[in-house]
């Protein structure tokens, strides 16, 4: 047993004076009707969030929440049920209740086995508790600094707001066969947004970071420090930017954060569920040239300590890199167990869910262009007139038209290759399928995002990551107010 | 196998809601609170159950059961305060959550403005608003009723090739709150929705769209082939989209869309932007934000409203009242601890405004159609590109390019761009087709001019 599987049952099944048998008990009942796949999720989770506003710690707050989700799979139809309370006569029921997905008296296609552990080695971040690795007093100790940092930067400054927040997810995960696995996973973030007064005009910044460790991370390398400057710096520059320009010309996108154009123009058309349905405007397109050559883009859950890294996907299949794109051609989508299944390909380690409380599907980890071969200074040098856009708020996509949209928090015009007046915010559109074919230039500065990207499908949200280096996209729709500037 | 005797399944109405054991958690929280010193505490405690049905290409595809319960504590030490949440009802976590609320408190700081309502302002009558109808779906129920929608859609047009899926829930629920002021209400609604989404496919690629229903009462929820019906033309007619090339032109907002502008409204007239100099309407109560015809009130009674309630998150009484009349801002939406900042009243909003609506004009759609002429019809908006702080709005949109209040072909990939301070007082006209749906009421809303960006 490993020491994460051992961390798991400690903490859910043991308060619940659940055993093997029980277990076993469980999928007895599930399998007791013909499914094809059947699981039990139990998941305990500790959340704790500190705020800070006006100078004051603001507000507090800690949260539990634990609960098993069970799931029957029959073809392409699932039932699902959860509890809320880890007791066997909840459990019980909930199973009955998943497995009236398929009719009484059904013959079982998969039967229950032994349990025996597959997965949980916990290689990619520690199994530490985050709440706990800072004293309280600390924590306040932190935003305070951040605030101090944020004020003392600049007197425009008129409003600091800073949170902290951090949780631990405990995951214990039981396949129909017996087949246990086990997931422990720290998350921390912090956030600053500062609002910059001049002459009656406002304006706000924001910057923040975080990932699968301990509260120690903001503390060390400056960052918190680094955040707060950020946050100030981006909202001066907002002060001083005029209206944005409407229109499709070239974009030259920076390293990093606005990754996002990879989450939103590409990988939700990637995941498997729609690819299977057929909903996505990427379907059966495997093959076929959806970028121009120099992209590579991958989804990889193995990055140590990231905010989208998982050491077992909330199935229990161990995470990997996979390739999305190679040198402009699709060759994969992301998978879960029941779209890998149905579409006769292997899972990718791509099954998240929400909670317990949600059922999983194919979703991103974290999503990011390869490093191509351009110096950064090169690609903006070569764009006559266009707009240099570095950091970006949210972002969404209809996968079946392919049209996605993401928003500028922070651009400034290119003038004759150089880097020229900020511009308001403004939202981006392009059309995912052929956005990426019109890639011209790729920088040889890959980033990874600072650490606090969320996604948001079918009302599930989930911590993920992008990156990007410098790209040169020649043409995509910018959404300002300014008509033939 | 053990526990055989437990249920099977449970669906909305085949069983009671036990009030009495959310009585209970709350006793014993509050009475916990008191022990370690707390000088106030106020605590919600909730459970509900529901289930979803979801069809895909005439066959089942999910059966979800859903059964929550939670309970959520604040402290107050003075004016400084913590709070936290368990879904685990047993007093040892009960007990747990409220130690931990009490230790966030000790390091907060104190803060004039924070604690519980004031005592009159608390809600002493509690309307009935009809919001509880339990009724016993099975799936059998609900999964014919999704069959039925989705069925409805995909017979619209023969170029509705594909299916997202159609679904049917039914939710039900009970929260109390409860504070040491002694304030106790209780909240009991249920919710059913109905919805559909299809796939239509031509040499030009394939469009999406929806319809969905959603009623407190399942005889006021729309019949599932109205809906399929609605989600298959909204399909049909996005085929063959277009780009527009970039230009100004009047905008048209279709029913279901304009609730976001208010949304966007109460965003900027809500206390917390407004105490953090964080709106484009700082300081804007008794100025004209809308042209003089404009009228948006605030009916938290409505019976079976999706946003009705007697009392705020805080058990502060809900009351009617305009919020814009005579396009003059009137008043803002705050709950107790933003009012304290602004040095102003609650106005029973913590947690938001209860069914607030536009008053309508005079046109149906057809009308508000031919009162914009030549101009974009925005049937579908994406992405988050509004700035409450500014008032910057740019986000991407679908809908039809109109000529001589005419719809002429279905355009997509542009841009929607401008200021709200500008599209409020730009409004031209507010139809009568109001969408009732939600917690915004508004039928469509015609905006004078806004940058499209296109080709």
């Amino acid at each position: 047993m490993t020491e994460i599987v051992k961390i798991a049952q400690t903490q859910l099944l043991e308060p619940a004076g659940l055993d093997d048998s029980h277990i076993g008990q469980l999928l007895g009942a599930l399998t007791s009707r013909r499914i094809d796949y059947g699981d039990l999720y139990f998941q305990y989770t500790s959340h704790e969030g500190w705020s800070l506003e006006d100078g004051r710690i603001k507000s507090g707050s800690r949260n539990i929440d634990q609960g098993v989700g069970i799931r029957a799979v029959n073809g392409e139809k699932t039932g699902f049920a959860y509890s809320d309370q880890i007791d066997l006569p909840s459990l019980t029921r909930a199973a009955r209740a998943a497995r009236e997905i398929s009719a009484a008296g059904a013959a079982g296609a998969v039967s229950a086995g032994n349990l025996a552990v597959r997965g949980g080695d916990g290689a990619l971040y520690q199994p530490l508790d985050p709440v706990a690795s800072l004293q309280d007093a600390d924590k306040v100790g932190l935003l305070k600094r951040v605030e101090k940092v944020a004020r003392d930067a600049d007197p425009r400054v008129t409003q600091v707001m800073a949170s902290i927040a951090a949780v631990r997810q405990t995951n214990l995960i039981v396949r129909h066969d017996g087949a246990v696995s086990a997931d422990v996973r720290p998350l921390v973030r912090l956030n600053v947004t500062v609002i910059a007064e001049q002459d009656g005009r406002r304006e706000q910044g924001s910057h923040g970071g975080g990932g699968r460790v301990g509260y120690e991370y903001f503390l060390k390398a400056g960052r918190a420090e680094h955040y707060a400057r950020e946050a100030v710096r981006q909202a001066l520059v907002n002060l001083e930017a005029v209206d944005a320009p409407a229109g499709t010309m070239t974009v030259v996108l920076g390293p990093g954060w606005p990754g996002i154009i990879l989450h939103e123009a590409i990988g939700h058309g990637l995941e498997g569920d729609f690819n299977r349905k057929g909903s996505s405007a990427f379907s059966g397109r495997i093959g076929e040239r959806v970028a121009s050559p120099e992209c590579t883009v991958v989804d990889d859950g193995t990055l140590a300590e990231r905010r989208g890294s998982l050491n077992v996907d909330d199935e229990g299949t161990p995470t990997q890199q996979t390739v999305l794109i190679e040198n402009g051609i699709l060759k994969g989508y992301m998978q879960d167990t029941m779209n890998a299944r149905l579409m006769g390909v292997a899972p990718t380690g791509n099954g998240r869910r929400e909670s317990y409380a949600h059922l999983p599907m194919p979703r991103m980890t974290n999503t990011y262009m390869l490093a191509g071969e351009r110096d950064p200074g090169e690609i903006l040098a070569s764009v006559d007139k266009g707009l240099y856009a570095v950091s970006f708020g949210g972002g969404q996509v209809d996968i079946t038209s392919g049209k996605f949209v993401f928003s500028a928090n922070e651009a400034y015009l290119i003038e004759n290759g150089k880097v020229s007046t900020p511009v308001r915010g403004a939202t981006l559109i392009g059309n995912g399928p052929d956005v990426l074919t019109r890639v011209s230039m790729v920088g040889n500065d890959l980033e990874l995002d600072s650490g606090v990207g969320t996604c948001g499908k079918e009302g599930q949200s989930v911590p993920v990551g992008v990156g990007q280096p410098t790209l040169r996209i020649d043409g995509i729709t910018v959404g300002g107010v300014a008509v033939g500037a | 196998m053990a526990n055989e005797e437990i249920g099977a399944t449970v669906e909305p109405g085949d069983g009671r809601i036990d009030e009495q054991r959310l009585h209970d958690v709350l006793d014993i929280a509050l009475d916990h609170a008191k022990r370690k010193g707390a000088s106030g505490a106020e605590a919600v405690s909730s459970t509900g159950d529901g289930l979803g049905v979801n069809v895909r290409m005439g066959d089942l595809e999910t059966i979800e059961h859903n059964r929550d319960r939670g309970l959520v504590i604040t402290v107050y030490f003075g004016t400084r305060s913590g709070s936290a949440s368990t879904s685990d009802f047993s007093a040892s976590a009960i007990g747990g959550a409220v130690d931990a609320a009490c230790s966030i408190a000790a390091l907060t700081e104190d803060d004039s403005a924070n604690g519980l309502p004031d005592a009159d302002t608390l809600a002493t009558t509690f309307p009935d608003l009809d919001l509880y109808h339990p009724h016993a779906l099975s799936v059998d129920d609900c999964q014919s009723r999704a069959l039925a929608c989705e069925a409805a859609a995909r017979a619209v047009d023969e170029r509705i090739v594909n299916s997202e899926g159609a679904s049917m829930s039914a939710d039900r629920g009970v929260d109390i709150l409860a504070n040491s002021l002694g304030f106790r209400g209780i909240n009991r609604k249920t919710r059913y929705s109905v919805s559909c989404a299809v796939i239509g496919k031509t040499g030009g690629g394939m469009q999406r769209d929806y319809w969905y229903h959603a009623a407190r009462a399942l005889e006021d929820l729309e019949s599932s082939e109205s809906v399929g019906a609605a989600a298959g033309r909204r399909t049909a007619r996005r085929l063959d989209a277009r780009r527009l090339k970039t230009a100004q032109a009047p905008v048209l907002f279709e029913a279901p869309v304009a609730s976001s502008l208010l949304s966007h409204l109460v965003g900027a007239i809500s206390g917390g932007a407004l105490y953090r100099k964080a709106s484009f309407l700082l300081d804007h109560v008794g100025r004209q934000i809308f042209p003089d015809f404009v009228r948006v009130r605030e009916r938290p009674l409505i019976p079976r409203g999706m946003g009705s309630a007697a009392f705020d998150n805080e058990g502060v009484a809900t009351r009617e009242r305009d919020i814009v009349t005579d396009g003059i801002l009137r008043g803002y939406v705050l709950g107790t601890y933003s009012a304290r900042r602004l040095g102003l009243a609650t106005t029973g909003n913590a947690g938001g405004v209860h069914n607030l609506s536009i008053e309508p004009g005079p046109n149906d759609f057809g009308g508000m159609l031919a009162a914009m002429g030549t101009g974009l019809l925005v049937t579908e908006m994406a992405g988050f590109g509004v700035n409450t702080v500014t008032g910057d709005y740019s986000r991407g949109a679908a809908g039809f390019w109109v000529q001589g209040g005419e719809i002429q072909y279905p355009v997509e990939e542009i841009t929607i761009a401008g200021n709200l301070k500008d599209m409020f007082k730009g409004i031209v006209a507010v139809g009568a087709d109001i969408d009732r749906r939600g917690n915004y009421h508004a039928g469509s809303i015609l905006i004078d001019r806004m940058t499209i960006a296109g080709e």
